[in-house]
């Protein structure tokens, strides 16, 4: 395989808290190829915004990469000064928000934003205009020229989300990482947004990082995809392995809780009983015994390896480890 | 909604900017206020013209002349004509004013801007700075800045830059924290902008508006500083003709004319309630909580 767009190894990540170093992240591996869309899934508080700072490093002043490697196209991130990596951004990888609504300042005109973003380029003031409405046409905006000149409570919340793709993909860059950006959206813009953004993929031939909480989104949209619960990734592979056979009680349970696959109607929608671990004091063996129908006594014991699996899988259980490929 | 923004888009921008100037002139003393600031800024501008005398030629035997159709607002104990006084003090006045808070909003802004965006440290040490800047009562400080350089124009704007300075800083700070953590900064950051880039381009004029318009209603403080400065003989040094001078002069020879102290507080008077309307009136106009129920 070509070297992935973006590779994470054994990443550990930590925040100072008073009450001591809370584990965010724990042993995230990760490849997304070039190409390819990855999808992220798992509940609040998994760490998935922690994975997206530490990508791009903007994590806050108390977190602490305790161990592994980020590389983008081969290229070491942890190892690079701040300025090369500020210089990184937004020209090699870019980010779509969550919130539309928010992603913009208030009081700039959507043109000079978007031609603000361009100041690497070595280009004209046309030129850039000329860019910008460019990728105002590519987000299928009616009328670019126009909405230059309008500011964005000018524009409805599934217009503010096509622009701000569009600046993200504006230095065509290699790998796109995409916050939950259809979630703020209601159900038919983010289908729409969806296709918009599988049809950019085709046509710049971005890695795309898709996080989001919503699997019937990660469904459609993603080739592979990696489960995470707490701080770690439990399972990874292609999208239609993981859906219809997860190897990890967790990816079980979260299907079953998502009413869009509930066979039939029910009066409780169901739910994964009990609550995260403590991160900071962590569970001496696997994080989701506690909450995990099928645990047993080694679960308790020591915390599970990520066991290779045939078919380009993993999973993070001991019910694995007899399959796990050495 | 959205369909209907893709008709209008240039003509809505264009009758938002129109609106927000026919909101101040519907306001009475919005208009009094820019009719005042407009003659007085005329007035400063073409001084030469307006005033028919030389403001500083002395005519010992024309003393304490009552206003007359040569001498507009009489003359003063050493016989000059006080009109002409009068309009070359609006050029002090304004001079020092504008001058004076256009160089507090420069300093105070930018060091505002650094505290807000800046580390917490830099944050916490600039606070101590602006805090102790703003414990000096104004009159000791202008006292001891004149002991310290001597009475002079500089010395007014002294004072008033370290007196009105600290409070824009302290202004821009705080607006600067609440728009820090928006999740525009983030976004144009995961975007590679660096700090100054998103400060100039994105912080700024989110925090400017307010800012601006405090300002305008600190001018006439300005005037009174640099009227009273002078007055006490701390400011413009003689025979420069400024307003305050010209009253502190009116003062010593109440007895012989009252013309000189008349035409020494009815143009501080004028000044400082014109700016003061249209700063109100600005105020009004540009809040969107008041914009709503008009």
């Amino acid at each position: 395989m070509a070297t992935p767009a973006l590779a994470i190894e054994h990443l550990d990540l930590a925040y100072r808290t008073d009450e001591g170093m809370l584990h965010a992240l724990r042993d995230v591996s990760l490849e997304v190829a070039p190409g390819e869309i990855v999808g992220i899934v798992g509940e609040s508080g998994c760490g998935k915004s922690s994975l997206i700072q530490a990508i791009l490093r903007l994590m806050p002043a108390n977190a602490v990469i305790e161990r592994g490697r980020i590389a983008l196209a081969g290229q070491d991130l942890l190892a690079l000064d701040a300025d090369s990596m500020r210089r990184l951004r937004g020209d090699r990888i870019s980010v779509v928000f969550q919130d539309p609504m928010t992603a913009l300042n208030p009081v700039l005109s959507i043109g000079r934003q978007m031609m603000d973003i361009q100041y690497r380029r070595d280009a004209s003031q046309p030129a850039k205009r000329a860019r910008a409405v460019e990728m105002l046409r590519r987000v299928r905006l009616s009328d670019p020229e126009r909405r230059l000149e309008q500011y964005p409570h000018e524009f409805s919340g599934g217009m503010r989300q096509r622009i701000v793709i569009a600046m993200a993909l504006m230095a065509e860059p290699e790998l796109l990482i995409a916050d939950e950006p259809t979630t703020a959206l209601d159900a038919t813009l983010e289908l729409a947004t969806i296709e918009l953004l599988k049809t950019l993929q085709r046509e710049i031939g971005c890695a795309i990082l898709f996080v989001s909480h919503h699997l019937g989104v990660i469904a459609e949209l993603c080739d592979r995809v990696s489960v995470m619960y707490a701080g770690e990734v439990v399972e990874t592979g292609d999208i239609r392995s993981v859906f219809h056979q997860p190897r990890h009680p967790y990816t079980e349970r979260l299907l079953a809780c998502d009413p869009a696959r509930m066979a039939e109607r029910s009066r409780r929608l169901p739910t994964i009983p009990g609550e995260l671990p403590d991160l900071v004091n962590l569970p001496a063996g696997c994080v989701f015994a506690e909450r995990c129908p099928a645990a047993f006594a080694p679960c308790r014991g020591l915390p599970p390896e990520f066991y290779r699996l045939a078919g380009n899988r993993a999973a993070r259980c001991y019910l694995s480890r007899g399959e796990a490929l050495s | 909604m959205a369909s209907s923004a893709s008709e209008i888009p240039a003509a809505r921008l264009d009758r938002r900017r129109r609106s927000a100037l026919r909101r101040l002139l519907s306001e009475p003393l919005g208009v009094i206020g820019l009719v005042l600031v407009l003659a007085v800024l005329l007035v400063a501008v073409f001084a030469p013209l307006v005033a028919l005398h030389n403001p500083i030629a002395l005519a010992p035997i024309d003393r304490f002349l009552p206003p007359s159709e040569e001498h507009l607002l009489g003359t003063d104990h050493l016989g000059r004509d006080l009109f002409a006084r009068v309009v070359y003090g609006s050029r002090i006045a304004l001079s020092v004013s504008l001058g004076a808070t256009l160089l507090s909003l420069l300093l105070g802004v930018t060091t505002g801007l650094i505290a807000g965006y800046g580390p917490r440290w830099l944050d916490n040490a600039l606070l101590l700075v602006f805090d102790a800047l703003k414990s000096f009562p104004t009159v000791m400080l202008a006292l001891a800045l004149v002991t310290l350089v001597g009475p002079s124009l500089d010395a007014v704007i002294l004072v008033v830059i370290i007196s009105a300075a600290p409070s824009y800083a302290r202004m821009a700070r705080t607006q600067t924290l609440s728009v820090r953590h928006a999740e525009f900064v983030l976004a144009e950051r995961s975007l590679g902008a660096g700090s100054g880039r998103i400060i100039a381009t994105h912080i700024l004029p989110n925090i400017i508006g307010p800012i601006l318009i405090v300002a305008s209603m600190d001018i006439p403080v300005v005037v009174a500083i640099e009227a009273g400065m002078s007055f006490l003989g701390l400011g413009v040094r003689p025979p420069t003709p400024s307003w305050g001078s010209i009253l502190n002069d009116g003062f010593s020879y109440i007895r012989e004319s009252p013309w000189p102290v008349i035409a020494g507080g009815l143009p501080i008077i004028i000044t400082t309630l014109g700016f003061t309307f249209l700063g109100e009136a600005l105020r009004d106009t540009f809040d969107p909580k008041r914009a709503g129920s008009r």
